[in-house]
């Protein structure tokens, strides 16, 4: 097992007396790719945040490896139209940058012709794009990722996820991300973890996706997922042993 | 066309280009935040500050950037916890600081005080000393700009990704408020009062519609406000008008040229 670079224990967060997570335990480790599945309002861009250090925690603890970098892909991400912003500054935002440093991380993406665009006027997907980029050229060691594919057609999806996979292996760096759309994300991961305000269920995801909780909480969504996968030999590795029911109901599903 | 040459209008003149250059690029943080309002509340404080200056005999500026540091850091404490909507603090905080201003002044009934030099600014009347302190208070306001401008724009754009990546936003947003109450304390006596905010929203404004990048916007915001204190200053010798609003007059005018300029800077600015 890799050293983990942040390690959560017994996470929580609750505001005005609703607990919006409970109990999360996971390790994010060098050169893998961490997903975050679930239904709306399942705590997964909360999650996120805790380990980032944007929300503290109001229960258990996130360890970080001293000095770590990282690099974030946010949901949502809009320029107010009284701010110029061209993509080459948008690329330094945090820490400045060679433009030559700016096209090669752009280039990674293909985004390079993008690189004088004012960031008002990119496409959702062209925006997706820069931000990885941006991301990217920090060199981090994790990469926090918030719905990476959000405004991005079904070709485009796949693109990136390859894309992601492809950096993780270049840069060697962690890649959590959360995501809703399953097909193609049980596909290019490592782990999986699925919330509910708790962790639902967790392994690789071939054993997530055989998984009880799993299933009742995704409905038809995780049969056609299981359907995509058919050809995949339906075993439960060690990792992917099944965990507790979550304290309350799932979402509609079989009793 | 002598007067222009007359001392105390090269005073003013060098007093009004001291403002615009610290007032450019701050004043593009402040639109970028949308914190118009903001300024505003700093400045209606900034009469509470005159009273309490006067009361406790020390130089106006300082009194006046003494409570203006009071206001920004009360109200970057209670818009952190989240319970009232930051329009709301802003219009408690204005009025009740312009309110309790005037009530000091007229309570200081042996203290004759000319309130309209204060609501309108006295640029003419500036003295050495003042200009001393505008070009303290506005170098220091500039090096903590240039020293702090990535941070603070990165955590202007995008405030949780700057967070994510290290900067410090909320010390920052404390810091920005502070830098604010300088500019504050050191403009008051250019346009006075109710006018600073003209100064700081207005040539960044105008600067929009030219600039491509965050930081040609800043500088192009601080030439177009040295433009406007210059010809406002000359408008008013000229056709003898009051100086301060003739400068806002000038902005006002130059962020209507602006409109027509995004055409012209296509022609001119365009990048090979």
């Amino acid at each position: 097992m890799n050293a983990a670079l942040i390690e959560a224990s017994g996470l929580g967060w609750r505001r005005g007396g609703r607990e919006i997570l409970a109990d999360v335990d996971l390790r994010v480790e060098a050169g893998r790719i961490l997903t975050i599945v679930g239904p709306n309002g399942a705590g997964k861009t909360t999650l996120l945040r805790l380990l980032m250090g944007l929300q503290k925690p109001t229960a258990g603890r996130v360890r970080r490896v001293p000095g770590l970098t990282v690099g974030y892909v946010p949901q949502s991400f809009s320029v107010d139209p009284i701010m110029p912003l061209p993509v080459w500054r948008l690329m330094g935002l945090t820490r400045p940058a060679a433009r030559d440093a700016i096209a090669a991380a752009l280039a990674e993406v293909g985004a390079e012709a993008l690189i004088d665009a004012d960031v008002g006027t990119l496409s959702g997907g062209e925006q997706r794009r820069v931000l990885l980029a941006r991301a990217i050229l920090r060199r981090p060691r994790v990469l926090f990722l918030d719905e990476p594919t959000q405004g991005v057609d079904f070709a485009g999806e796949i693109a990136l996820y390859r894309l992601i996979a492809a950096l993780r292996e270049r840069l060697d760096c962690a890649v959590v991300m959360v995501s809703h759309d399953l097909h193609v994300v049980m596909a290019a991961t490592d782990q999986v973890i699925c919330l509910d305000g708790r962790v639902c269920c967790a392994g690789r995801p071939e054993a997530v996706r055989e998984d009880p909780n799993y299933r009742r909480l995704f409905g038809r969504a995780a049969a056609d997922v299981a359907l995509y996968h058919h050809d995949h030999p339906h075993t439960h590795g060690p990792e992917g042993a099944a965990c507790p029911l979550p304290p309350f109901g799932g979402a509609a599903g079989e009793r | 066309m002598d007067i222009l040459l007359q001392d105390f209008v090269l005073r003013a003149l060098a007093a009004g280009l001291g403002v615009a250059a610290v007032a450019g690029p701050l004043g593009c943080l402040v639109v970028w935040r949308r914190m118009a309002y903001f300024g505003d509340t700093m400045a209606h404080a900034a009469l509470l500050g005159v009273a309490l200056g006067l009361l406790a005999g020390v130089p106006l500026p300082l009194g006046v950037l003494a409570v203006g540091a009071v206001v920004a850091l009360m109200m970057a404490a209670l818009m952190a916890q989240g319970r009232w909507g930051s329009d709301t603090l802003l219009g408690i905080f204005s009025h009740t600081a312009l309110a309790l201003g005037l009530v000091a002044l007229g309570l200081m009934a042996e203290v004759r005080v000319d309130l309209l030099g204060y609501l309108f600014g006295d640029i003419l009347a500036v003295t050495p000393a003042r200009l001393g302190w505008i070009y303290a208070g506005g170098g220091a306001v500039l090096a903590v700009l240039l020293l702090l401008w990535r941070p603070l724009v990165a955590a202007t754009v995008a405030p949780d990704l700057a967070q994510a990546e290290g900067v410090p936003v909320a010390a920052l947003r404390v810091v920005f408020m502070l830098l604010i109450a300088v500019v504050v304390a050191v403009a008051m006596q250019i346009v006075g009062v109710l006018l600073i905010t003209a100064l700081l929203i207005i040539p960044a404004a105008a600067a929009r519609g030219l600039a491509r990048g965050p930081e040609a916007m800043a500088l192009l915001a601080a030439l177009l406000g040295a433009v406007a204190v210059a010809a406002g200053i000359a408008a008013s010798a000229l056709l003898d008008t009051p100086t301060g609003p003739s400068i806002v007059v000038a902005a006002g005018a130059l962020f209507v040229l602006g409109l027509a300029a995004p055409p012209l800077r296509d022609v001119l600015l365009r990048r090979d």
